[in-house]
């Protein structure tokens, strides 16, 4: 029993792995993406500005009251109504992923902007910094320390909630083993693989947030 | 394009049912999460000495692993090891192994927020192990603990949607089926969304509010 289900996983490897590359793409894609819109985020809040605050506090709010499950069936099932266009469903993943991603990482970058002391930004613009140099060379490195932890744990919720993608129908991971289990009934073996490439994908993330956190709360 | 404000009246009665589903599970979920996490952080405070790792074990992979994953491992696995459960057990049981190591890790946390003076002047004043436990370490980590709790409640009850993959009648759930019976995907989509917003939206506000109310609530550090 025990060879023969390695054996499987051996056989199943390619197709496995192929699956495999689909739910790590999803999710390092989601994940830039979601980084890069986050620090915009945090920054453009940073600015207060009334006409900016608005529109972004009503994102954040949405992204975070609706499920993320609901929103991937909006784009899937409602993009080809409204608008016409049909988007792939690995591409709906991401940018779901990305936008959920980046109201949280948003979130993060915002809260590590406002608490640095007042002064900081003061001096930057005391000795006449541009808000290009301002941000990227004084306001966010130093944030940087309070940001990263949180942000790393916000990867982590990527990836695991990349899992959903399957539920629009993208051929990653899970599918795969889905189509490996209708053929070999190996439900058991299948689904603890699964089990373990999560947790070696997450485990790794939240530990390294963990001592990031620990190490630098004292800083 | 046109709404089809009949169908919507006339699916309105399997959509509230929906919605009672929706809460029904998030509100076992969160009682029996709450329990498995009383458990737990009583073991970890306590330093229970081979319950601990244990613990320490399941809160990492349940923590570090999908409720997706959690969930077809209860439903399409188990049958394999000859436990067959139904969808909404196999959504409640993964629901509590999923909700039960956050809200650990949350009692965990407020626990040890409670600051250390509290503790030290309870024992100069001379009170038992329990009545330091009941009267001083315990209200405090529960207000402490309040915001996260909170938090995770509302995180619990939006994860119900993910149960809709095992086929529990929830909101999404009823949604794909009408889609898939009647095409009606307009309407169905508006309907599940306002149903999403009405029901989460407000919750979410108000943990908004909460959280900044709280911050300012400190005991004496």
């Amino acid at each position: 029993m025990a060879s023969s289900g390695l054996e499987l996983l051996w056989v199943s490897a390619p197709q496995l792995a192929r699956g495999a590359w689909q739910t790590l793409s999803i999710s390092a894609s989601s994940i830039a993406f979601a980084t890069l819109g986050g620090i915009a985020y945090g920054v453009l809040r940073q600015l207060g500005k009334r006409w900016l605050d608005v529109p972004l506090r009503i994102y954040l709010e949405l992204f975070r009251a609706i499920p993320v499950l609901v929103w991937l069936y909006l784009l899937f099932f409602g993009l080809p109504i409204f608008t016409g266009l049909s988007l792939p469903s690995f591409w709906c993943a991401v940018l779901v992923l990305s936008l959920w991603g980046a109201s949280e990482v948003g979130e993060v970058v915002r809260g590590g902007l406002q608490s640095l002391p007042r002064g900081q930004r003061e001096a930057g613009l005391a000795i006449g910094l541009s808000a290009p140099q301002l941000y990227g060379q004084v306001l966010l490195p130093q944030a940087l320390k309070r940001i990263t932890p949180p942000t790393i744990n916000v990867y982590t919720r990527i990836i695991k909630t990349s899992s959903l993608a399957v539920l629009i129908g993208v051929v990653e991971v899970i599918k795969v083993g889905q189509q490996i289990i209708e053929r070999t009934y190996e439900s058991l073996l299948i689904y603890g693989f699964l089990f373990l490439f999560f947790f070696l994908l997450c485990y790794p993330l939240s530990a390294a947030s963990r001592v990031l956190e620990r190490r630098w709360s004292h800083a | 394009m046109t709404f089809d404000w009949h169908f919507v009246l006339a699916t309105l009665p399997a959509f509230l049912k929906a919605v009672g589903v929706t809460l029904q599970v998030g509100a076992i979920a969160i009682a029996s999460s709450l329990l498995v996490a009383l458990v737990n952080s009583a073991i970890l405070v306590l330093r229970a000495p081979l319950l601990r790792p244990l613990v320490k074990g399941y809160v990492e992979l349940a923590r570090n692993t999908p409720l997706l994953i959690q969930l077809f491992f209860i439903y399409f696995a188990l049958p394999a090891a000859g436990i067959r459960l139904s969808g909404f057990a196999s959504a409640i049981i993964a629901m509590t192994f999923l909700g039960g190591a956050y809200l650990t890790e949350v009692l965990r946390a407020g626990v040890e927020a409670v600051p250390r003076a509290q503790i030290e002047s309870g024992l100069a004043i001379g009170l038992s192990r329990w009545q330091l436990l009941r009267h001083v370490i315990l209200p405090q980590a529960g207000i402490l603990s309040l915001p996260a709790l909170f938090a995770n409640f509302i995180f619990l009850l939006k994860e119900t949607t993910v149960v809709s993959a095992v086929a529990v009648p929830e909101i999404l759930y009823t949604t794909k089926s009408y889609i898939a019976l009647y095409y009606k995907t307009y309407e169905m989509l508006a309907v599940m969304t306002a149903l999403c917003v009405l029901l989460f939206l407000p919750l979410s506000l108000l943990l908004a509010r909460l959280e900044r109310r709280l911050q300012h609530g400190q005991f004496g550090a």
